[in-house]
Parts: structure tokens; C-alpha cells; sequence
């Protein structure tokens, strides 16, 4: 059991991230304080053409050189930086977090349709898999992750270290963990962002081993062991490299019953049963909500039998996507408009162009 | 000629308890190896003849008749076995290749023995089947990489990838190929019936399609093997997907043969092979020495069947499955069909059924990491083969890698078969692996499709529980989803084959 919430402002109006905070804490019975995190979209205006990499670096000497010898073989630093921080009480940092602004050398990447994105997925996969004191824990353009894990991890302690007052985001998602499985680790809590996406997750898939091995035969390496990793390269390779629009995507992932396929018009049922051919490996079962964003959208989707919740608010132009409707409202008192998605009915909200 | 080696001490000992016996003769009737005959008012016993096929203890009314195997001990040897040192008395008699039925009886352990299954506990919810959808249906055939997507005058999405076609299961469950001539037509009309019954598919095994199948040919897969037996267009063109057998898992590398006394009239025209003669299916297919022949054969017969009909293959587990499995995978067939060692047959050199060949838990694995490893395993499907014995065993196959599984044994046990072993005598009184027009006549389609039905019913409702309480709702979530495994006293090495962690990892 965790707790997620997202918001989006469909006209890019920026939020800071007060109210995600209030948000998220509210939901604190749905964690167990031991890890949480944010993840906004719009933060590093100055730097919106640059790659904004934040690092979880066991030390910023040795294991930093990594990162820098890396990144420097890749492309360009154009600026790095600790990730500023504020000590709290009864709270311990277990790493020192640092951001990169960085351009790869599209040229690395020859006959790639996205060769930025290659050589970041590149770089991030390969820091990641190797012991190396260094977790690349976000990676897009004007984004950045912030979470931490271990005891006395709530949300607010967490929003209070990074002090995520002091950004602004026109999406912010966030999660809070109720952990199972190496609660001291930072780099484990939700969000889990490549460049563009960034997914948190409500749930435990019964099928990790089956994504994973799919999502590595595609050349990604998932070092993680959670779930959102192999959701946000699941989303990268179907919608960025098979160039599949976010709903089909959603509808791969988590498809109709064969059932509900027999009963469709001819043409829709081709098309879904070929999803369920092509993609069958990607399919993800057990309980789960996930909510995720890239720049220009946020969706929300369950599991094909909703076994866990997922509450969806309106108000003026944000969308909400949360556990509860109590983080909504936390959030936003005066939310126009509360539904609760069908099973299999997902929730894709964009911004305008 | 004669040997000094004198009688062989009994395999088995039948007894009558004559206090319970009625003499009532069924026993006589019903044994067709000749272990019971009348001799005045007395039931007499040639313990010699008996297979333990358990047929007159199965007809006995009073439960009269009791069998013990091994009657006689030789003196213990943990290296001269009684086994070995019998094959040799046999073959200083014969000068011959032991011939064996059924599968390897090598005393090795068995893998899917060694294997747990997982299921949900609080982190995950289990899913309950009663209440909640879990879909086992499975399809087999090719499947596209990605798709290709175009927007119609609607702006509606549609699909512009063609697929090709595929078998529609509605359980990973399949009756393996035996053929006609191995086994009798009523054996087969009640295979085939359950299939269409369970919503799945039948083998038709070397033998050709008797026109007695026909009501059935949208659920048969009919094979085309090295001797070409029975294979003409309109064989190709009446089955629902045609699979070339490259190998099979009791004899990997050679041939088959079946001796020319059951090659009966009804054989011989269903074979298209002469009344009485040997049918002997060489070792490899003549027209394949080397892969890009294979190819070549599969784009011939889906070009004779119009690209309509999916095309399989099947090989025997061997060293270099990943290998070969990979190398068929990459001749347009649709799938590929993995025979392990412990694989029946009607009949094989005792060598061989003992020797040659692996596991196919181990198969499977390998077949599906390499599959992975080389980008092409979700385009073709895997069928494994060779020793499934329950639901469990489908389970554990497909979390091994497999999309479904065929079962040869278990369907013949479920008719009746008692795994004697010595199908290749062609006298067996269940009516399973015979031509013996009076043996046949004991096994009733009516009744032994039945049999099939409930059998594949009742592992279909187990699959489906063991999926509920693993949380898993669909059987392409289920495949190759190894860490739903656990190795339970497997060595290291093995677990990494298998690519599964131990118990408690």
C-alpha cells in the first residue's frame, strides 16, 4: 500500500510544491514513513535545452569522477551542482545529491531517431547497473526527481530537505511509500523518471519478471528491482521507439479481457488482439495504479481488475490523479469535479500545445 | 539358437486369491498377452507373459488377482544392476538393440519436482477465480515485433500490420502427436473428440489422417516427418497447422519404425504405404541436410497451403537446443515444438529412450533465454513436450519459457493406460496402442473422449487456481515469468540454467 498523486496544469501555470506536499502528507497512513518522493516538470527554466541529471552520489569525490569521466565522454557538462538540501531532525542523509545539466553529442548516436534520448537512456542504464557509488535518478530536459528513503522518510521530511517549495512545476507527481523491500535505499522510492517519463506507481505487479525480461531484450538494464523501472521503459520503448500514441500504449500494458475483444467491432478487435500479439509480454497484471508524466501529458491507469484506487479531480485547468480524495482536496478545496475511472479506463490529460 | 542362459528370473508375479476368485474368466478375456488360461476347473498362471498393464486386476469383480513386481532378488550391486545385468543376458541372447516403449525409465531426478510455485500473500492480493476473470487462453503462431498503425477517414486508429495466423487454445494444454499405427483410431477419434470438446488441439503423429478424423480436422495438427507417411495436399489442406517433426525426445537423431504386422489394411491406406510392410521413417529428412533446407520446406508447404495454415516444428532436447531452437525459429516457422528425454513413443532403442538427450525443464529455459537474447522470442511460440505429468508441470513449463504444452502419457492414462511400457508388442489390451480389430473394439470413443474432456477440464481449473493465487490474471503474464519459481535443493549451476533463484532468495 503507498500513496501517489499527481497534478498537472494544462496551461503550464506553475505550481510550487507547497501544496503537493500537503497533499501527499495527508495520505501518511497509506505509508510507512520510510521513503518518499516528488517529481516535477518545468523547474530548471534556465537550463530547458540541457539534460537536467540529478545524481545520488555515495561521495562527491570518487564517485563523482565517474559520473563526470562518463558524461564527459557523452557530451558536454554544462553546469553541475550540489542539489541543495536542508538538514532535518531525526533524518539522515545516506548520499549526496547532485544534479548535472548536460548535452550529449547527438553524433554518438548515429542513425537514431532520437539520439539525445539514446545516449541518455545510454548513460543512465549503464551508471546505474555498476557498483559504482553513483544512482542517476532523473534525466529529462527541465525535470527533476527528488526522494530519499530510510527512517524518518516522510513526505514531509523529504519536501522539507529539498526544500520543494522553492520550485515550480506545472506537473508535479509524488509518491509515498510504504516499503517492503530495502527500505534504506534512496534510489528505491517512486518517482522513477528516464528524460521524458516519470511514473509512480501504487501496486506490485505479478508479472516483474516477465516485463523485465521483455523490456531487456530490448537492450534496456533494469538494476532497480521495482516496479516503476521497468513501467517507465515499458512507456519509453512502446510510445518513444515503436512510436505507439499514449492510449494504445495504456491498452497494451494493461489490455481488455479476451472477452471484451470478442465483443468489439471487427476493425477494434484486430487492432486490440494484434496489441495483445505484439505486446503480450509487456502485459502487466496484479494490483496496481500507476500515474505518469513526460512533458506534455499526465495519464493515470489501473490494473485490467482495479485493485487499487485511483480517484481523478477537476478544477479549472488542473487535473488531479490520486490514491484519495482527500489528497485532492487537501490540495484543492475547491475541486469542481471527483470521478472514479471504470477498471481498464484510463486517464490521459494534456497539455495544450 | 541356444544359449545357456536358461529363463530370465520373472519380472513379475501374478497371484489369484482362490478364495475370492469366482472363475468367472474375465481375466482370461480381458488379458491379451495370454498370462491366464482354463485348465479343467482351474485358472492357470504364466506370471511370465504378464506386462503389469493391470488389465484383469482392473476387470477382477472381486479384487482377486494381485501383481509384485521383482519376485525374485539377485544378489544387490550398486553398478551391476538388475537392469543392466538383464540387458546384457538379452542382448548375449540376441545379438540385438533392446527396444523399449513409453518414456526413459533412467531413475534421474526430475526438475519440475525441484521447482515451487509462488503465490500472493499481503503485498499482492491473490486473485480469486471464482470471482474474477483469469484468462488461459493461448495463442500459437507468429506474432509482429511492433505494429504498424494508420489513422482511417474517421481519424480512428487501425491496424495495417498483417497477422499471420494463429491457433486459438482455450487452454496451454494440447494432446501430443501419436500416430495411427502406434495407436489405434478409436485411441485417436477420442483424443480428438476432447479436444474439440476442451477448446484445444490434437497431433496426428506420422500416420497420416484416417478419413475417420475428418469430423475433427479444425482440430488436428497434422505432422509431415522424414518418411512422409500419408502426406499429400489434401492432408496438408484438412489440417488446422501443420508441424514438421525434425526430432523426437525419446530418440533424438534417429528414425522410427513401425513393424509391417501392424501395418493393416486401414494403415497401409491411411500411411499410403503397401499392406504389411515396415514403415521405416529415416533419421533425417532427406531433403533437409542443413538449415536453410528447412526453410525452404516450410515456405513449400505454406506456399502449397496458401499462407493460411501456421507451420511448427519440433525437435528433441538436445545439447545445443538454445542452438537449433533459435535456428528454426529463424525459418518462417510459427512455432517451435521441444521434445525433452523423458518424451514417450510407442517404441525406441532402450539406448537411446535412456541416454541421448535433456531434460526439458532445462530445454525451455535455455530455448527462451537465447529466443530473448537474440530478439525473436515473442515472435515465434514455444511448445514444450516430453514428460508433462499434471497441471503443475504446465505451470512450471510456462513460467520456464513455454506458451503451452503437449501431453502424450498423461492422455493415454486418462483412456486407460497403466504405462507398461510395451506398446511396441501391439497387443495392448486397453485398446490404446493396437490394431487388433477385437482390442480396439474395448475402447469406446464415447467413453474414453470423456475421459480426455475431464482430465484436461480438471487441469484447466488447477492452472487457472494456481494463476488466481500467484496474481496473475492471463497466461502471457504467466510465461517466462521465472521469478514466480523457486529451486528447492537444485544446484547453483542448475538455478542459473534455469535462470531461477533458490528458496528463500
Amino acid at each position: 500500500m503507498c500513496g501517489i498523486f499527481g497534478v498537472m496544469d494544462k496551461r503550464r501555470r506553475m505550481m510550487d510544491g507547497s501544496g503537493i506536499r500537503q497533499a501527499l502528507s495527508i495520505m501518511n497512513e497509506r505509508g510507512s514513513g520510510e521513503g518518499a518522493g516528488y517529481a516535477a516538470y518545468g523547474i530548471y527554466p534556465d537550463y530547458r535545452d540541457c539534460y537536467a541529471l540529478h545524481v545520488f552520489l555515495d561521495n562527491a569525490c570518487e564517485s563523482k569522477a565517474v559520473v563526470d569521466a562518463t558524461l564527459e565522454q557523452w557530451g558536454t557538462i554544462e553546469h553541475d551542482e550540489a542539489i541543495p538540501t536542508y538538514d532535518q531532525p531525526n533524518f539522515r542523509a545516506a548520499c549526496t545529491p547532485w544534479r548535472y545539466f548536460f548535452r550529449p553529442d547527438p553524433s554518438l548516436a548515429p542513425g537514431s531517431a532520437t539520439p539525445e534520448k539514446d545516449i541518455i537512456t545510454t548513460l543512465v542504464m549503464q551508471i546505474n547497473a555498476c557498483q559504482n557509488g553513483a544512482e542517476i535518478v532523473s534525466s529529462g530536459k527541465n525535470v527533476g526527481v527528488f526522494k530519499a528513503g530510510g527512517a524518518g522518510s516522510r513526505p514531509e521530511t523529504v519536501a522539507d530537505f529539498y526544500r520543494i517549495e522553492d520550485y515550480e512545476g506545472y506537473i508535479w507527481l509524488a509518491h509515498n511509500r510504504y516499503a517492503t523491500a530495502s527500505p534504506g535505499k534512496w534510489e528505491r522510492p517512486d518517482p522513477f523518471n528516464l528524460h521524458d517519463w516519470s511514473v509512480v506507481e501504487n501496486g506490485k505487479i505479478t508479472t516483474y519478471g516477465t516485463n523485465r525480461r521483455y523490456i531487456e531484450s530490448f537492450g534496456y538494464t533494469c538494476s532497480n528491482s521495482t516496479d516503476s523501472e521497468v513501467i517507465t521503459c515499458l512507456i519509453d520503448l512502446l510510445v518513444r521507439r515503436h512510436g505507439l500514441d499514449i492510449d494504445l500504449a495504456i491498452r497494451a500494458l494493461a489490455p481488455p479481457y479476451w472477452d471484451e475483444i470478442d465483443r468489439m467491432p471487427e476493425s477494434k478487435q484486430k487492432l486490440n488482439r494484434a496489441l495483445r500479439f505484439a505486446y503480450g509480454p509487456a502485459t502487466m497484471n496484479g494490483p496496481f495504479t500507476v500515474v505518469a508524466a513526460n512533458p506534455d501529458m499526465m495519464v493515470g491507469f489501473t490494473d485490467r481488475g482495479k485493485l487499487r484506487p485511483m480517484v481523478v479531480g477537476e478544477c479549472a485547468d488542473r487535473l488531479y490523479i490520486s490514491s484519495e480524495e482527500a489528497a485532492i482536496r487537501a490540495m484543492e478545496p475547491k475541486v469542481e469535479s471527483i470521478t472514479m475511472p471504470a477498471a481498464g479506463e484510463p486517464v490521459i490529460g494534456r497539455v495544450a500545445p | 539358437m541356444s544359449s545357456n542362459l536358461g529363463s530370465m528370473p520373472l519380472r513379475y508375479r501374478v497371484t489369484i486369491d482362490r478364495e475370492q476368485c469366482m472363475e468367472c474368466e474375465r481375466c482370461i478375456n480381458n488379458c491379451s498377452y495370454g498370462v491366464f488360461r482354463r485348465d479343467g476347473d482351474r485358472i492357470l498362471i504364466n506370471s511370465r507373459k504378464c506386462t503389469a498393464c493391470h488389465r484383469c486386476l482392473a476387470y477382477c469383480p472381486r479384487d482377486a488377482i494381485m501383481l509384485e513386481e521383482q519376485p525374485c532378488d539377485y544378489r544387490s550391486h550398486p553398478v551391476w544392476t538388475r537392469a543392466t545385468r538383464e540387458a546384457i543376458y538379452n542382448q548375449a541372447r540376441t545379438g540385438k538393440i533392446i527396444l523399449a516403449g513409453m518414456g526413459s525409465v533412467a531413475n534421474l531426478p526430475v526438475i519440475f519436482d525441484h521447482l515451487m510455485l509462488d503465490a500472493c500473500q499481503v503485498t499482492t492480493p491473490p486473485t480469486d477465480p471464482l470471482r474474477e476473470p483469469v484468462e488461459l487462453r493461448t495463442y500459437l503462431g507468429k506474432k509482429p515485433s511492433h505494429l504498424d498503425l494508420c489513422r482511417n477517414s474517421n481519424g480512428d486508429v487501425e491496424l495495417a500490420t498483417e497477422l499471420a495466423p494463429n491457433l486459438m487454445l482455450e487452454t496451454p494444454v494440447m494432446l501430443g502427436h501419436m500416430s495411427y499405427g502406434a495407436i489405434s483410431l478409436n485411441a485417436q477419434v477420442s483424443m480428438a473428440r476432447a479436444a474439440k470438446e476442451t477448446g484445444t488441439y490434437m497431433g496426428t503423429g506420422e500416420g497420416g489422417l484416417h478419413a475417420g478424423l475428418y469430423p475433427y480436422q479444425d482440430r488436428m495438427i497434422v505432422q509431415v516427418a522424414s518418411g512422409r507417411f500419408g502426406v499429400n495436399i489434401d492432408y496438408l489442406e484438412r489440417g488446422a497447422a501443420i508441424e514438421i517433426k525434425l526430432g523426437q525426445g525419446a530418440k533424438p537423431g534417429i528414425g522410427g519404425h513401425l513393424t509391417g504386422e501392424k501395418v493393416s489394411k486401414d494403415v497401409s491406406r491411411t500411411r499410403m504405404i503397401p499392406e504389411g510392410s515396415d514403415a521405416i521413417s529415416p533419421a533425417p529428412h532427406h531433403d533437409i541436410y542443413g538449415i536453410e533446407d528447412l526453410s525452404q520446406l516450410v515456405r513449400a508447404i505454406k506456399e502449397a497451403t496458401e499462407w493460411k495454415k501456421p507451420v511448427f516444428a519440433k525437435v528433441a532436447a538436445v545439447n545445443n537446443t538454445a542452438e537449433n531452437v533459435a535456428a528454426v525459429a529463424r525459418s518462417s516457422v510459427d512455432a517451435v515444438v521441444i521434445d525433452g528425454f523423458r518424451g514417450g513413443t510407442g517404441a525406441a532403442p532402450r539406448v537411446f529412450r535412456d541416454h541421448v538427450g535433456i531434460p526439458i525443464e532445462v530445454a525451455v529455459a535455455s530455448a527462451d533465454r537465447e529466443l530473448r537474447r537474440q530478439g525473436l522470442r515473442n515472435e515465434v511460440s514455444l511448445i514444450a513436450c516430453g514428460s508433462i505429468r499434471e497441471s503443475a508441470d504446465v505451470v512450471k513449463a510456462i513460467a520456464l519459457g513455454a506458451d503451452a504444452v503437449y501431453i502424450g502419457t498423461a492422455a493415454l492414462a486418462a483412456m486407460g493406460c497403466r504405462v507398461c511400457g510395451n506398446c511396441y508388442q501391439g497387443l495392448c489390451p486397453w485398446g490404446i496402442a493396437t490394431q487388433r480389430p477385437d482390442l480396439v473394439e474395448r475402447l469406446d470413443p464415447d467413453v474414453a473422449s470423456k475421459q480426455v474432456a475431464n482430465l484436461i477440464h480438471a487441469w484447466t481449473l488447477e492452472i487457472t487456481e494456481l494463476m488466481g493465487a500467484a496474481g496473475i490474471n492471463s497466461i502471457e503474464s504467466l510465461r517466462g515469468n521465472r521469478d514466480r519459481l523457486r529451486g528447492y535443493m537444485l544446484d547453483e549451476n542448475m538455478l542459473n540454467v534455469l535462470d531461477v533463484e533458490p528458496v528463500g532468495a
